[in-house]
């Protein structure tokens, strides 16, 4: 007879770790960069706050939910931007739009200049923040433009965690990106459940049904069907060494949303007069890599 | 009674270029054409109703994986047909109700496909062709971001039909829990809100407001004025960085985006190491 | 939403900077700056209004254990007064750390 340990290996891996979803948009920060080379931008203290929320009676961050900050990242100059998903449900106003696509910009300078700057945004994000509506639709075409035109520079590392996902503008920033890392317990998708519900139906997406939705936009569903390169358990650490190394792989032999070629084809070959699932996906785009 | 297949996107889109903008090979929802413009080629490109969508929630001028994809493709065509010589300038024919909303979109990556037409402009644009957007119609959230946001200028037309939001107002009084009425009188004072595109127009994003007389008919002086505009905005891109950055520094966002260019400045000198 | 403005007298050291928080909900945001006086100042944005008078005694209960003089900015989401105990010694650690 074999003797079971009572605490198996991933007992005990699970009592060590520190989980990633439950740090702040700031511990995020200081956790994607070296230790001790932190310096935050446009800081609580500086209180560059949104001038809509006010308006409206809605209680403003210091930080309007958007930590900037450079450092240094396996030794090399680096800027992270992490939005903060339990404000204002991470939500793109004027001010933390901005931040962003201004890290973004000065990245590229500094790239431009010859001064290697790499760029990791960790993302929590429920899409445009309606209080400020338009303001947040040409902030976050601002974004892309910049992503854009950074990506060309260095790799541009999207993270998504959770618990809130990213949805809406922001979900776009994740395809723009050259690699996307998730959690399980992350979800990556255009559309929010509970408006794809709204606007089509409960026979096209049952928003209060978990398991199906994470089989829709879910980690594991999108590791497995390539709309993101790394897939992770809950853990900080494990996020940090997975960006250092992507890093060190350098730039992706081709974009994402370089790929029209394989998604068209891909959209020639199957029905989209019947509804499918995730798993209808998975195993139709197998059978086609083939 | 009007044909909603033949939208103003289309109408307009015909009557700018002669063309149908159907090419072989391309889904009926995506118009491509060559027209002269100014003397020069210049490539249109717009989202137009197709009664024969593949897609059961795309058709009604909604961006989903086909515009998104097929988008992409024939932008790069284009970029990659003028890598080694003069640049023509791409209109984006803006008329588009929203991205398309269904499962198969978000199994289908919805998302990226929408990422890579706005890649695809964005490259455009830092390549050097002048990237104009005509939004002759409506143009909302993701539509918004994936047909008209990378434009060098965008170009609007001032009539009440023309709409850029982030969400239709029913769907924004139910989401953040006030009434359509509540929405109305925040639009007074909170700009960004408003619903009309005059309101848009406050926060210096668009190059101009063209007042278009029957923007639902086009005639030959209201396209020989659209052309008249068109032509000064490329001339007015093809002297100008090839960033957004002209929005940022418009006397629009001098009075309403104060907060973006406080980030700008504070952010610029807070980012080099003291 | 409310705004609330408060004054203590204060006797000790002059705090250090801190931030805590988060303005998410059932929670709050603290950022503490060394008073320009000798008094603390306490100005509170809170989206739940008419609770003034709790404010007050929970205040008053930490400043009683922490008389730094402090300015003191809070934007509440909500929070218990168990929360903003809480939130106000992480700050008070973090000035000290």
């Amino acid at each position: 007879m074999t003797f079971t340990p009572i605490l198996s290996d991933e007992v005990v891996a699970l009592s060590t770790r520190r989980s990633y979803i439950e740090l702040n948009a700031r511990a995020r920060a200081q956790q994607l960069l070296d230790q001790g080379t932190y310096r935050e931008l446009l800081g609580p203290f500086d209180r560059v706050e949104s001038p809509w929320l006010p308006m409206q009676g809605i209680v403003t961050q210091s930080d309007d939910g958007c930590v900037v900050a450079k450092g240094k990242i396996d030794g090399q100059p680096a800027v992270v931007i992490a939005m903060e998903g339990k404000f204002q449900g991470g939500s793109i106003g004027e001010v933390c739009g901005m931040k962003m696509a201004e890290a973004f910009r000065l990245a590229r300078l500094d790239n431009e200049k010859g001064i290697p700057t790499r760029a990791v945004l960790s993302l929590e994000s429920g899409g445009v923040r309606l209080q400020e509506a338009n303001m947040g639709e040409l902030v976050i075409a601002e974004i892309y433009s910049e992503m854009v035109a950074l990506r060309k520079h260095t790799p541009l590392i999207v993270v998504i965690a959770g618990p809130t996902g990213c949805f809406g503008g922001m979900s776009l920033a994740a395809g723009l990106a050259s690699y996307v890392v998730m959690t399980r317990q992350a979800r990556l998708s255009m559309n929010g459940p509970e408006v794809i519900e709204l606007e089509a139906g409960k026979d096209e997406f049952v928003a209060s049904d978990k398991p199906f939705v994470w089989s829709v936009n879910g980690g594991a569903q999108r590791f497995a069907t390539d709309f993101a390169d790394v897939l992770l358990e809950d853990d900080a650490n494990a996020v940090t060494e997975a960006v250092k190394d992507l890093f060190r792989k350098g730039q992706p032999a081709q974009l994402r949303t370089d790929k029209y070629d394989l998604f068209i084809k891909r959209l020639k070959s199957m029905d989209p007069s019947k509804q499918w699932t995730g798993e209808d996906i998975r195993n139709a785009w197998k059978a086609g890599a083939k | 009674m009007t044909n909603p297949l033949n939208n103003r996107g289309r109408k307009w889109f015909e009557a700018l270029t002669g063309s149908t903008g159907k090419v072989d090979g391309n889904p009926g929802s995506l118009m491509v054409a060559e027209a002269n413009l100014g003397g020069e080629k210049a490539v249109f490109v717009g989202v137009a109703p197709d009664a024969n969508a593949r897609f059961p929630r795309t058709g009604h001028t909604e961006v989903g994986l086909e515009e998104g994809w097929y988008g992409t493709k024939n932008l790069r065509a284009v970029i990659e047909a003028d890598k080694n010589g003069p640049k023509r300038p791409i209109i984006t024919v803006c008329d588009s109700k929203s991205q398309a909303y269904g499962r198969r979109e978000e199994l289908f990556g919805i998302h990226l496909a929408a990422a890579a037409i706005i890649a695809a402009y964005a490259d455009a644009r830092t390549a050097g062709h002048p990237v104009i957007a005509l939004i002759v119609g409506r143009c909302v959230s993701g539509a918004f971001l994936a047909l008209a946001g990378q434009a060098n200028r965008m170009i609007a037309f001032d009539d009440p039909e023309v709409l850029i939001h982030a969400m239709y107002k029913d769907a924004a009084a139910r989401i953040t829990r006030r009434s359509v009425a509540e929405l109305d009188k925040l639009g007074e004072t909170i700009v960004p809100m408003a619903y009309d595109i005059g309101s848009f127009n406050k926060l210096g994003g668009l190059h101009s407001l063209l007042k278009v007389a029957n923007p639902d008919t086009p005639a030959k002086a209201t396209v020989e004025q659209v052309k008249s505009a068109l032509i000064e905005a490329i001339a007015d891109a093809r002297n100008s960085p090839r960033t957004l950055d002209v929005r940022l520094e418009s006397d629009g966002a001098k009075a309403f985006r104060k907060g973006s260019i406080k980030v700008r400045e504070l952010m610029t000198r807070q980012w080099a190491p003291s | 939403m409310e705004i609330l403005n408060f004054q203590f007298p204060s006797s000790k050291v002059k705090a250090r900077r801190a931030h805590v928080g988060v303005v998410g909900s059932g929670d709050l945001e603290i950022l503490m700056e060394p008073s320009i006086d000798d008094a603390t100042h306490v100005t509170i944005q809170t989206s739940v209004t008419g609770f003034g008078d709790t404010w007050k005694a929970v205040l008053e209960r930490f400043l009683g254990q922490h008389p730094e003089a402090a300015s003191i900015e809070i934007n509440d989401f909500g929070a218990t007064p168990g929360t903003v105990a809480l939130r106000l010694q992480q700050a008070v650690e973090e000035s000290q750390s």
